[in-house]
C-alpha cells in the first residue's frame, strides 16, 4: 500500500472522518468540569481545536508572513 | 543539614571528564557513555540534605545543595547527556570527518551539560552565574564544532547575545548584593535573597528599588529565548551538526526554565511572557521551511508553556513546568534526532527538498512520529500526563486568558510540530530520496527515548516522575490524574480536529523557500546597515567639520587637541587631548542635566 495512491488518500480521508464525528459523538457521553463557561459547551474543544488552529494558519501567512517573510538567501546577500 | 567540605557537585564529573576525553584516544568513545551514567548515580546516591561550600575569597560558596527542583532537572540533563552522547558516537572512527568533530563537539557538550547541572545544584548566586556563563562556553563551541561557514557566524552572534545577556544579569546580581550588604545583611550571596518572585515580585507594578530584580529577570530571559530577546535560538540551533543541534535543545532554556522557578516564581508579567513564547513559536513555525529550525521555534513555544506555569506561581503550575521540562527535554532530543538523521543520510534539510522518507527511514520515522505525538501532549504519551498539569493550574487560578491561549497554543503545537514536521518530511510528495536508517548508535538512541515517551506517558508508570517534583503530595493522595474520560475526549478532539485544520488549509500551508524575519534582523541587517550609511557618511562629515574648526585654531591649542595624521596613513586617530576634551564635555552636559529637576 503506497500512501502516495489516490484510493489510500482517499480511503484515510473516510476513516479520519469517521473518526473525528465519533469523538463528536462522545461528547455526550462524558461529563465536562467547565471553568469559563464556554468551555463546557458541546464538542467545545472539537471547533476549538479548528477554529484557532485555521485562524493561526491563516494570520501567519497572510499578515505575519505578508510582512515579515523573505527569500531564504536575504542573510547570504 | 549534612554538610560536607570536598564532595564536588555532580556536574563536575561531566566537566571534567569532558575535557580530559581527549587524551584518552581510543577508549574515549566509551567512556563517553559512561560519564553520563556515573553522574546519574552519583546525583541519586547524594543525601537529599547534603550541603557542601567551598571558600572562595572572603565568600563561603555553596557548590552543592538540594533546591525543590534539582533532583528532576539535575536527572533529566544527566540522562540527556547520556542519549545525545550515545547518538553522536562516532561509529564511523576517530580519524573520519565525524570523529574528528566529535573530539571537539562531545567535551563541548560535557562541559554544557554539566554546567547546567552544576547550576542546578548552585546554593548562592554566584555559583550559580558562574556555571551560567560556563554554559554558554561550553555551547557556543558545539554551535562551532560543526565546522561550516554558517555555524562559524551563528556562533559568534549566539556568543555575543549569550554575553550581553551575562552582563545584564551579572549587573541586576551586583546591584542587588550591594544593596543588602549596605542594609548589613548577612550572606548576601544566599539564593534566598534572590527569590523576588515569592517576595512579592511582580514585575508589573514595580518600583524604582526594583532594577536589580528586573536585569537579572531580563538576563534570564535572554537565555529562555523569550521573544524579542530569543532570535539567537532559531538562528543558531539549526547551524550546529546533527548531533550538536541535540544537545543545544535541552540545557539553555531549560536551565533558564529551572532558575526563574527558583528566583521568579508566582511573577505575574511571566505569565504574559510565557504566552507571547507559545503563540510566537507556532506563528514562526508555521511559516518556516527548514526543518531543523521549525522544531527549533517549538522549543519557544514549548518553553512558553514552562515559563507560563512559573508565572501562575501554584504548586501544580510549578510542579507542571518542571514535569512539563523533564518530558520536553526528552521528545524535543528525540525530534531533532529524527531530523538530524534524516540530515546526515540525506545533507538535505528544507521541506522542499525533502518528502517520502518513509520508503526507506522507517524507524526514523516511528520514532519522529512519536516524539511528534509526544509534544502534542496525544493520550498515552508524556506530553498528556505533564503539560495538562499547567492548563489545570491555570483553570484552578479562574485565569481564562491564560487557559484559552494554552489550550490553542495546544492544538497549535499539533500543527506545526506534531503534523507538520512529519508530514513534510517523511511523507508529503515523493522526493525520490531512498536513504537507509541512520547508523545503529543513532537508531538505539531514538528508539532509548521514544520509549521514555511513550513509558512515561503510561499510567502507573509516570508517578516515579511525580514523586521527584518539587511540591511532592502527601502520602495516600496522588499528585494529579490526567486520565479521566473528559481529559482524554478533550484532548483528542483538541488535536484531531487541528489536524483536519491542517489538511483542510495544506494548499496555504504548501512550502517556500523563504525565511522570516525576526529580531536577530535588528543586528544582523539593522546595525550593519545603519553603520554603513547613517553612522559611518555622518562621522566622515564630522571629520571634515571638526577639521576645519581646528584648521581655525591657533597652532598651540591645535597641537594639545589634536594629532594630525600621518602622511600617507589610511585612519585618523584623536589625540588624548581631544578624547579627554569631548569626555570632559559630555560629563559637564550630565551634570547640567542632573540637575534639571
Amino acid at each position: 500500500m503506497k500512501l502516495e495512491d489516490p484510493a489510500t488518500i482517499r480511503m484515510l480521508w473516510v476513516v479520519s472522518l469517521v473518526v473525528l464525528a465519533v469523538l463528536v459523538a462522545a461528547d455526550a457521553a462524558v461529563e465536562h468540569h467547565p471553568h469559563f463557561g464556554v468551555d463546557g459547551g458541546f464538542a467545545f474543544h472539537a471547533w476549538y481545536g479548528f477554529a484557532v488552529c485555521a485562524g493561526m494558519v491563516l494570520v501567519s501567512k497572510f499578515v505575519v508572513g505578508l510582512l515579515l517573510k523573505r527569500r531564504d538567501t536575504y542573510y547570504d546577500d | 543539614m549534612t554538610e560536607s567540605v570536598g564532595l564536588p557537585p555532580p556536574g563536575v564529573i561531566l566537566i571534567l571528564g569532558g575535557l580530559l576525553l581527549p587524551l584518552l584516544r581510543r577508549a574515549a568513545p566509551a567512556v563517553a557513555l559512561l560519564l553520563p551514567l556515573l553522574t546519574l548515580g552519583y546525583i541519586w546516591a547524594l543525601p537529599g540534605d547534603l550541603s557542601v561550600t567551598l571558600p572562595f575569597m572572603d565568600q563561603q560558596l555553596t557548590v552543592l545543595s538540594w533546591q525543590p527542583a534539582t533532583r528532576v532537572f539535575a536527572t533529566i540533563f544527566a540522562l540527556m547527556a547520556f542519549g545525545g552522547a550515545l547518538f553522536a558516537h562516532p561509529i564511523t572512527g576517530l580519524a573520519s570527518e565525524r570523529g574528528k568533530r566529535w573530539r571537539v563537539e562531545l567535551p563541548a557538550a560535557f562541559v554544557y551539560a554539566g554546567s547546567a547541572i552544576c547550576v542546578t545544584f548552585a546554593g548562592d548566586i554566584l555559583t550559580l552565574f558562574m556555571f551560567w556563563e560556563l554554559m554558554a562556553v561550553g555551547s557556543t563551541a558545539v554551535v562551532w564544532s560543526a565546522g561550516t561557514e554558517g555555524s562559524a557566524r551563528a556562533g559568534m552572534r549566539y556568543a555575543l547575545v549569550h554575553l550581553v545577556g551575562g552582563v545584564v544579569l551579572m549587573a541586576g546580581i551586583l546591584a542587588h548584593v550591594f544593596a543588602l550588604q549596605s542594609q548589613g545583611v548577612p550572606d548576601p550571596l544566599a539564593l534566598s535573597h534572590f527569590a523576588f518572585g515569592p517576595a512579592g515580585f511582580d514585575a508589573l507594578s514595580c518600583g524604582p528599588g526594583d532594577v536589580a530584580a528586573w536585569l537579572i529577570l531580563l538576563g534570564v530571559l535572554v537565555n529562555a529565548a523569550a521573544p524579542p530577546l530569543g532570535a539567537w535560538l532559531a538562528d543558531a540551533y539549526p547551524e550546529a551538526s546533527e548531533s550538536g543541534t541535540v544537545f543545544l535543545s535541552a540545557f539553555t532554556t531549560k536551565t533558564a526554565v529551572y532558575v526563574l522557578m527558583l528566583l521568579f516564581a508566582g511573577t505575574e508579567l511571566l505569565i504574559y511572557v510565557g504566552l507571547a513564547m507559545a503563540v510566537y513559536g507556532i506563528v514562526y513555525a508555521i511559516l518556516e521551511n527548514d526543518m531543523r529550525r521549525i522544531l527549533a521555534y517549538s522549543i519557544v513555544n514549548q518553553v512558553g508553556f514552562m515559563v507560563c506555569g512559573i508565572g501562575i506561581g501554584t504548586a501544580m503550575a510549578l510542579n507542571g513546568a518542571a514535569a512539563h521540562a523533564f518530558a520536553h527535554i526528552i521528545y524535543k532530543a528525540l525530534l531533532l534526532m529524527s531530523a538530524g538523521s534524516v540530515l546526515y543520510m540525506t545533507g538535505k534539510r528544507k521541506c522542499t527538498d525533502l518528502g517520502g522518507l518513509y520508503h526507506s527511514m522507517p524507524i526514523t520515522m516511528v520514532c519522529g512520529i512519536v516524539g511528534a505525538l509526544a509534544i502534542s501532549s496525544f493520550p498515552l504519551t508524556s506530553g498528556f500526563v505533564t503539560k495538562s498539569m499547567i492548563n489545570q493550574a491555570a483553570a484552578d487560578q479562574h485565569l481564562a486568558l491564560a487557559w484559552f491561549v494554552l489550550t490553542a497554543a495546544s492544538a497549535g503545537v499539533f500543527l506545526h510540530a506534531g503534523i507538520k514536521f512529519p508530514w513534510f518530511v517523511f511523507f508529503q510528495k515523493d522526493s525520490g530520496l531512498r536513504p537507509p536508517d541512520p547508523p545503529w548508535n543513532m537508531r538505539a538512541a531514538m528508539i532509548f527515548f521514544a520509549a521514555l515517551c511513550v513509558l512515561l506517558g503510561v499510567p502507573g508508570v509516570y508517578q516515579p516522575l511525580y514523586a521527584i517534583l518539587p511540591f511532592p503530595a502527601p502520602a495516600d493522595v496522588e499528585l494529579y490524574v490526567p486520565y479521566t474520560g473528559a481529559h482524554v475526549l478533550s484532548q483528542l478532539q483538541l488535536l484531531l480536529f487541528s489536524g483536519l485544520a491542517f489538511f483542510v488549509l495544506l494548499p496555504v500551508l504548501k512550502r517556500t523557500l523563504t525565511i522570516t524575519l525576526d529580531s536577530d534582523w535588528f543586528y544582523r541587517t539593522l546595525a550593519p546597515a545603519s553603520w554603513k550609511h547613517l553612522l559611518s557618511p555622518l562621522m566622515r562629515a564630522f571629520g571634515e567639520v571638526r577639521d576645519g574648526f581646528i584648521g581655525g585654531l591657533p597652532d598651540d591649542l591645535k597641537r594639545l587637541v589634536y594629532s594630525p595624521p600621518a602622511e600617507e596613513s589610511w585612519f585618523r586617530e584623536w589625540g588624548l587631548g581631544g578624547a579627554m576634551i569631548t569626555i570632559t564635555g559630555i560629563l559637564f552636559v550630565y551634570l547640567v542635566l542632573g540637575f534639571v529637576p
